[in-house]
C-alpha cells in the first residue's frame, strides 16, 4: 500500500512539474519559430538585402563590404546560427533611421506603449468583467442584447478611424482633451524621464499641471484601446459566467435560499477568476499590438510608431528587432496565462 | 409548401439528403429569426452587390482628378463630397468595395482550406505527424498578426499582394486547431472504423468522410475572421504599407483625409465608416451563424 501511495505521490509531483515545464518548453519552441521567421523575412525574401541597404548606385567595393558585414557569404544555415546567437545576446543590429542599436531604441520607446496599454487594460477589465457578468445574469434581456451589440461593435471598429473621429470631436471641436503626443509641448522638455512613464514622471516631478496635461493626452487613446479590450473581455466574462451558472453547485446554493447577489459574487465569481485573468493577460498582449494603429493616429512615441516609421523607411533591422521584442512579450504573456492555470487553479492540479 | 416543411422537419429523415436539407432549413430559420444576423446578411450582400456593380453605381471615375472641385462638402453633385484632388468620394468608396472583397475572398480561399488540411491530417494520423504539425500551428498562433504582416510588407514592398500574403501567413493556424479537434472526435467513431475496415485509403476517408464534417465550423470561423481581415488590410492601407495610391482602398483613403480633418471631416470619416459597417456586417453574420449552426455555443 505504502509503495503504491508513494508512487502515486511521485507521479502526482512529476505531473505537476510537467505542467510547469510544458508551457516553458512551448514558449521556447515558439520563440525559436519567431526568430526563424524573422530571419526568413529579413534575409531570404528580399531579392537582394545588400541592395536594400546600400542602394542601387553603390560601388562594387561598398557592395562587397556590406555583403560581408551581413555575413551573406556564409552558408544559409550558418547565417541562421549566427543570427540566433546575436538575438540571444540582444544584438538586433543598428537602426538606419535613428543610428542607435535597435535594442536601445526599443527600451526608449517601449515604456510609452506599456503606459498606454496598461491604462487601457485597466479600463477594459474594470468595465468588461462586470458588464459580462451582468450580461450572463440577465441573459436574453435587453442589457444582454446591448452588451452583445457593443461588443460586436468593439470588434468591428477600425481603431485608427475611431481615433481620428475621437480627435475630431473631443480635441478639435470640443477641446476637452489634449491632442496628439504624450504631453503639452510646454512640458515636453521640463519633465525628467525617470521611468519614461509620463504619469509617474510628472508625479515624481511634483508638477500637478504637467500631470493633468499628461492625463488629458492619455485619456482618449487609452479610452479607445480600453473600449477595444472591453469588447473582448466582456464577451468572455459573459460566457464564463454562464458556464458557472449552469453548474449544480449554483442550483444547490439557490435551493439553500441564498440571495442572488451572494450566489453570483461569492459562489460563481471566484470560480471564474482564473480563466478571466488569463483572458485579461491575453488581451493585454493584443493591446500591445493594437497600439500600433492608435499610436500612429495619436503620434504617441511608442514601439508601434517606431515600427511604422521603420517600415516606411525600409529599416529592416529596426522592424525585425521590434517585432521580436513584441513577439517575445506575446509569447511571454501566453506562457504566463498557461502557468497561471497550472499553478492557481487547484482543479487542474492532479489530486 | 406545408408538405415541404413537413418533409424538411421530419423527426426521422429517410435519407442522408433529407437529413442534410432539414438541418440547413433549421439553421436558416434560426438565422432569419436573429435580427442582428439579418442585418449582417444585408450588409454582406450589399458589399457583394456594390463590388459587382461598381462601374454602374459610381457616379464619377474614381481616379479622375479635378482640382477645381477639391474638398467639396457632400452635395447633390458629389453625394459624399470630394477629396483633396477633387475625386468623388462616393465613387471611390464604391470602387473600394471591390478591393475589400478581393482581399477577403483571396484570404478565405487560402486560409480555410490550408488550415483544414493541416488540422485533419494532424488529427487523423496522430503520432509524430500531429506533434510536428501542431507545434508549427502553435508557433503561428502565438504571433502578433499585424506586426508580422507589417514586417512582411516591409520586406516584400507595399502593395495589396503583400497584404494578402501577410494575412494568409498569419491567419491559417486557428483553422488547423479547430479542424484537428473535430477530427479527433470523429476519428474513432464507428462509421469511420467501418470504412477503414473496408480498406478505404486514408485520402478517401479524409476527403469524403472527415473534411465535410469540419466545414461548418470552418465557415463560421471564416465569417467571423473576415471582419478581422478587413480591419488588418485597412490598417495596413492606413499605415501606408497596403494598397498604394491612387487605388481607392478605404484605409488609405482615411489616411489621406487625416490632413484635412479640421475643416473637411468627410474625407477621412466616410471611408472609415464603410470599413466599420462592412466588418460589423461580417461579425453580425458570423455571430448569428455560430448560434444557428454550432449547438455547443449559446
Amino acid at each position: 500500500m505504502d509503495a503504491i501511495e508513494a508512487q502515486a505521490g511521485q507521479r502526482g509531483r512529476s505531473v505537476g512539474f510537467r505542467r510547469l515545464l510544458e508551457p516553458l518548453a512551448a514558449a521556447a519552441v515558439t520563440l525559436f519559430g519567431l526568430l526563424l521567421i524573422t530571419f526568413v523575412i529579413g534575409r531570404v525574401i528580399p531579392i537582394d538585402p545588400v541592395m536594400a541597404i546600400v542602394g542601387e548606385r553603390a560601388s562594387q567595393e561598398v557592395y562587397e563590404r556590406v555583403r560581408a558585414e551581413l555575413r551573406l557569404d556564409e552558408p544559409i544555415l550558418e547565417q541562421f546560427v549566427l543570427y540566433l546567437g546575436d538575438a540571444l545576446r540582444g544584438d538586433f543590429g543598428t537602426s538606419v533611421l535613428t543610428g542607435n542599436p535597435v535594442l536601445q531604441d526599443v527600451w526608449r520607446f517601449f515604456p510609452a506603449t506599456v503606459e498606454l496599454a496598461t491604462v487601457a487594460i485597466l479600463i477594459g477589465a474594470l468595465l468588461g468583467v462586470p458588464a459580462g457578468v451582468i450580461g450572463a445574469v440577465m441573459r436574453g434581456r435587453w442589457p444582454d442584447h446591448l452588451l452583445r451589440f457593443v461588443s460586436l461593435a468593439g470588434y468591428s471598429v477600425p481603431l485608427f478611424w475611431l481615433g481620428l473621429v475621437g480627435l475630431l470631436i473631443f480635441y478639435l471641436r470640443l477641446d476637452w482633451v489634449g491632442g496628439p503626443g504624450r504631453i503639452d509641448l510646454a512640458y515636453q522638455y521640463t519633465i525628467e524621464p525617470r521611468t519614461r512613464l509620463m504619469l509617474l514622471d510628472t508625479l515624481l516631478a511634483g508638477d500637478a499641471a504637467a500631470f493633468a496635461s499628461a492625463v488629458s493626452h492619455l485619456v482618449l487613446p487609452a479610452g479607445i484601446l480600453g473600449f477595444y479590450s472591453m469588447a473582448y473581455i466582456a464577451r468572455m466574462a459573459r460566457s464564463l459566467m454562464l458556464e458557472q451558472l449552469s453548474q449544480e453547485y449554483i442550483t444547490t446554493a439557490r435551493v439553500k435560499g441564498l440571495s442572488e447577489a451572494r450566489i453570483i459574487w461569492r459562489h460563481a465569481f471566484p470560480n471564474m477568476m482564473v480563466p478571466i485573468l488569463t483572458v485579461i493577460a491575453l488581451t493585454y498582449a493584443f493591446l500591445l499590438e493594437g497600439a500600433i494603429l492608435v499610436e500612429a493616429v495619436f503620434a504617441w512615441p511608442g514601439i508601434g510608431l517606431y515600427i511604422v516609421n521603420s517600415v516606411l523607411s525600409a529599416d529592416m533591422a529596426a522592424v525585425l528587432g521590434a517585432t521580436i521584442v513584441i513577439g517575445t512579450c506575446f509569447v511571454g504573456l501566453n506562457m504566463l496565462s498557461d502557468l497561471l492555470y497550472a499553478v492557481v487553479d487547484p482543479r487542474t492540479r492532479p489530486s | 409548401m406545408s408538405a415541404l416543411v413537413h418533409w424538411l422537419l421530419a423527426e426521422a429523415p429517410t435519407s442522408a439528403r433529407q437529413a442534410q436539407a432539414g438541418r440547413l432549413f433549421r439553421g436558416a430559420a434560426l438565422l432569419i429569426g436573429n435580427p442582428l444576423a439579418v442585418v449582417g446578411i444585408v450588409i454582406v450582400a450589399t458589399l457583394v452587390m456594390v463590388a459587382l456593380l461598381a462601374p454602374w453605381l459610381a457616379t464619377h471615375d474614381p481616379l479622375a482628378q479635378d482640382l477645381g472641385q477639391r474638398l467639396l462638402p457632400p452635395s447633390a453633385a458629389h453625394w459624399l463630397g470630394t477629396d483633396q484632388l477633387g475625386r468623388d468620394i462616393y465613387s471611390r468608396v464604391v470602387h473600394g468595395a471591390r478591393l475589400t472583397l478581393i482581399i477577403v475572398l483571396l484570404v478565405a480561399a487560402v486560409v480555410g482550406p490550408v488550415g483544414l488540411l493541416v488540422g485533419i491530417v494532424a488529427g487523423y494520423f496522430g503520432g509524430w505527424v500531429e506533434r510536428v504539425l501542431m507545434r508549427v500551428t502553435d508557433v503561428f498562433l502565438a504571433f502578433p498578426r499585424l506586426i508580422l504582416a507589417l514586417a512582411l510588407a516591409a520586406s516584400l514592398g507595399p502593395g495589396i499582394e503583400s497584404v494578402v500574403i501577410a494575412i494568409c501567413l498569419t491567419a491559417w493556424a486557428p483553422y488547423a486547431r479547430v479542424a484537428r479537434a473535430e477530427t479527433l472526435t470523429i476519428r474513432s467513431s464507428d462509421y469511420i472504423i467501418a470504412i477503414r475496415l473496408q480498406g478505404a485509403p486514408a485520402i478517401r476517408v479524409l476527403a469524403i468522410h472527415i473534411a465535410p464534417q469540419c466545414v461548418t465550423s470552418m465557415i463560421i470561423r471564416l465569417t467571423l475572421d473576415m471582419a478581422g481581415v478587413i480591419l488588418i488590410a485597412a490598417g495596413m492601407g492606413f499605415l501606408g504599407v497596403g494598397a498604394q495610391p491612387p487605388a481607392p482602398e478605404w484605409g488609405a483613403m482615411v489616411a489621406t483625409g487625416r490632413d484635412f480633418l479640421i475643416d473637411h471631416w468627410w474625407v477621412a470619416t466616410v471611408p472609415g465608416a464603410a470599413i466599420f459597417i462592412v466588418s460589423l456586417g461580417f461579425n453580425f453574420l458570423g455571430d448569428g451563424l455560430r448560434d444557428a449552426l454550432d449547438p455547443r455555443h449559446g
